[in-house]
């Protein structure tokens, strides 16, 4: 007689060697697929929105800039835009085009750091130092440009704090041509790789009505079909008068997100080149003397997705009450409908696959497994590992094309 | 949609609003009363198909506001929902979590930190704060200091 | 079982030299943005390339010999720190990556702080061995300087080891 299928449940976390953030996730499996998640967070929560309404207007960029380290450019934007809402302000041409391209640059780097996880997640160690190495230039331009690696401290309530000098646009421009070819050539690597094709096609894939009705955004919905975009849906900074285009996949498995964020990157650096041809002359910032009461919602594409931040004001000094929304926030449950009925060797990539920063979400799990089998964390990533290297042999043990890189 | 097109949709629920606030070609609020907000919402996300955002909650002194945040962006118009909650003594809502999945965290999170209950909400459990929090501390409440 | 009880047998000796040799370490984010926790596994990558000097990031507390801990040390989190110091086999370092980890940063005075981590560390162990890297976040370069300074601190053969043990020391970041 056959053993019926027992229930177990696998903890993942509270220090996941995958995650820079700790979290955790409890997933109960049958076999070796997942029938429910259950999801704790707690450990990341520091109480920002309530510590922004101890601080001034214009104290609260370098507050919001840290919600999260890799978005560290779209949050204090998208609050910015919200307050100069509010007070009916709108910053000089030349300041636009600087948000634009420190927001651009970010995407870049963040997309690169993604790619490098995503690689190291299945096994491809070497994609994640290329793709690592790769992204250290545009750190050390935005080093140049606003004296940080990441945090810039980079836009105010009226503009940014500083501008980017015309004598450094040739460098910019020098270090893109490089990051283009070596992405293109880590691109092709990727898109052509028989053993990436086989172990990420149709691996969690989120369906387009179950995108829909978890609200994702960013390169998470886009990778479903739902082709949407805050900077070509209600432009902001110097987007609308730039030359790209939305890229989206209909497939939704974690081979389609991969492609997406590649794209992407591709036009992020289009959109520098064209923004620091266009950059017009002129002041970065007007001088805003008070923020009259009102509300205002500003959003802004982070690489992850919209981040949407919300003000109220009553006069005073201080916000009444900032509402921040980063985009994992409703990427990650989400989860629940790319997860159910996979295997476990496939639930940390899908989970990766959304490109998850806690600490914009704020949180990170912790669920009690009562009366659970716990195995130990590490079998996650030797379980993802081990399904890329059978799907390898199976093909023949065909090694990755990375010339030149 | 169309500014013209969507301030016509939004004619339809006027009767369960009691306002309809365009703050911009980009920018509306729906105030209305707490008893009419499930049915505003399904308005919005089922028959308009707008993208559910996220939602704030508000400390007001005399009222409690729940605000849900939608966006329609084939028009880039964000349509916010300000519901207001009368009763401070017992704040309840109900809630849109059966209707949009995506809200089932948000909803989690404005009753840890404002103790706002939602009505039929499939798991309003703690979220996001300690095990160790005290119940019946509420941090984004007025009277709790930092 | 702290350093600051360090006499000169020989089994302590090699335990230091071991320390020194090669650092494995754990890294331990208690409610962070990232941004340390990224730079810190930018060591591994090519431009820095720790692993040419034996650091090595580990699974597991039980195999470290250094904590790295970013993040102000949250309510939620604290707790979970202390276990991990308490498995982690002694001797070892606990270095306070970043403003948040070092002192909370921006972030003193909210409500789910119960940072910093040097006060949760020391609840637990009021001997422990804590470096300090500041920055927001600490370059790279910042972070290789902290710990090869702490641990060029710790050398055996200075007498005054034993009375620099227990206290702390502060890299600059450069």
């Amino acid at each position: 007689m056959k053993e019926p299928l027992r229930k177990s449940v696998l903890a993942v976390g509270p220090f996941h060697p995958l995650q820079e953030e700790m979290e955790f996730f409890q997933l109960t499996v049958e076999g070796e697929k997942v029938t429910d998640i259950n999801v704790r967070l707690s450990y990341n929560h520091r109480g920002i929105e309530k510590l922004s309404e101890t601080l001034q207007f214009d104290q609260v960029p370098y507050l919001v800039s840290r919600v999260c380290g890799i978005c560290s450019a779209s949050h204090p934007l998208a609050y910015v835009q919200a307050v100069e809402e509010i007070a009916a302000v709108k910053p000089p041409e030349r300041a636009l085009y600087v948000r634009t391209i420190i927001n651009e640059l970010e995407r870049i780097h963040s997309h690169l750091l993604w790619v490098g996880l995503a690689g190291h997640f299945i096994g491809y160690d070497t994609v994640f130092m290329w793709a690592w190495k790769y992204r250290e230039p545009v750190l050390d331009l935005l080093e140049e440009i606003t004296g940080n690696r990441n945090n810039y401290g980079n836009v105010k309530v009226g503009g940014c704090r500083e501008d980017i000098p015309d004598e450094l646009k040739p460098k910019i421009l020098q270090e893109l041509d490089q990051i283009e070819k070596k992405t293109e050539m880590l691109t092709k690597a990727v898109l052509d790789d028989p053993v990436l094709h086989a172990r990420l096609k149709g691996v969690g894939i989120l369906k387009k009505e179950d995108g829909i009705k978890y609200a994702v955004t960013g390169p998470t919905a886009r990778g479903s079909g739902i082709a949407i975009d805050v900077r070509h849906d209600d432009p902001y900074a110097a987007y609308a008068d730039l030359d790209w285009k939305v890229i989206s996949q209909p497939e939704g498995d974690v081979f389609a997100k991969a492609v997406v964020r590649l794209l992407e990157t591709f036009e992020s650096i289009k959109m520098v080149r064209q923004a620091l041809a266009k950059l017009p002359k002129g002041p970065v910032a007007v001088d805003v003397k008070e923020i009259p009461p009102g509300e205002g919602c500003g959003h802004a594409e982070a690489p992850r997705g919209e981040t949407f931040h919300y003000v109220r004001s009553d006069g005073g000094n201080r916000p009444v009450r900032h509402k921040i929304r980063a985009p994992s926030y409703v990427n990650v449950p989400s989860f629940k409908a790319s997860c159910i009925g996979a295997d476990i060797a496939d639930v940390t990539l899908t989970l990766a696959a959304v490109d998850p920063c806690y600490s914009c979400t704020e949180r990170i799990a912790v669920v009690d497994g009562h009366n659970a089998v716990i195995h130990d964390d590490e079998e996650l990533l030797r379980l993802s590992r081990e399904k890329t290297a059978r799907i390898r042999k199976d093909l023949g043990a065909p090694e990755m094309k990375l010339e030149g890189l | 949609m169309q500014q013209n097109e969507l301030d016509r949709q939004l004619s339809q629920i006027r009767d369960r609003l009691t306002g309809i606030d365009r703050k911009a070609d980009n920018r509306i609020f729906l105030p209305c009363e707490s008893e009419h907000v499930y049915e505003v919402c399904r308005f919005l996300f089922s028959e308009l198909g707008l993208r559910f955002v996220i939602s704030t909650g508000i400390d007001a002194q005399d009222c409690f506001e729940v605000l849900h945040h939608f966006s329609d962006d084939e028009s880039g118009c964000v349509v916010t929902v300000k519901a207001f909650i009368r009763d401070r003594e017992v704040p309840e809502l109900d809630s849109i979590t059966p209707l949009i999945p995506g809200a089932e965290w948000i909803e989690r999170e404005m009753h840890d930190l404002l103790g706002i209950r939602f009505r039929n909400h499939p798991n309003l459990q703690r979220l996001i704060l300690a095990d160790d929090w005290p119940e019946g501390v509420y941090p984004l409440r007025k009277e709790v200091q930092t | 079982m702290s350093i600051v009880n360090h006499q000169s047998s020989i089994i302590n000796r090699l335990q230091l030299w071991s320390l020194k040799k090669s650092v494995w370490v754990f890294h331990v984010n208690t409610g962070a943005c990232n941004n340390c926790d990224i730079e810190i596994v930018n060591l591994l990558t090519p431009k820095f390339d720790v692993e040419r000097f034996g650091i090595k990031l580990v699974g597991s507390p039980r195999h470290a010999d250094a904590l790295l801990v970013t993040g102000v040390g949250t309510r939620q989190a604290a707790k979970c720190l202390q276990e991990v110091y308490r498995q982690t086999a002694k001797p070892c370092v606990v270095f306070c990556m970043g403003a948040c980890a070092c002192g909370t940063g921006i972030f003193e005075g909210a409500y789910h702080v119960a940072g910093p981590v040097d006060n949760i560390i020391r609840e637990v162990d009021p001997n422990a061995i804590i470096a300090y890297v500041p920055g927001c976040p600490p370059k790279p370069q910042a972070m290789i300087m902290g710990v090869v300074k702490a641990l060029s601190a710790l050398q055996p053969k200075e007498k005054y080891a034993t009375e620099r043990v227990g206290q702390t020391v502060v890299a600059d970041p450069g």
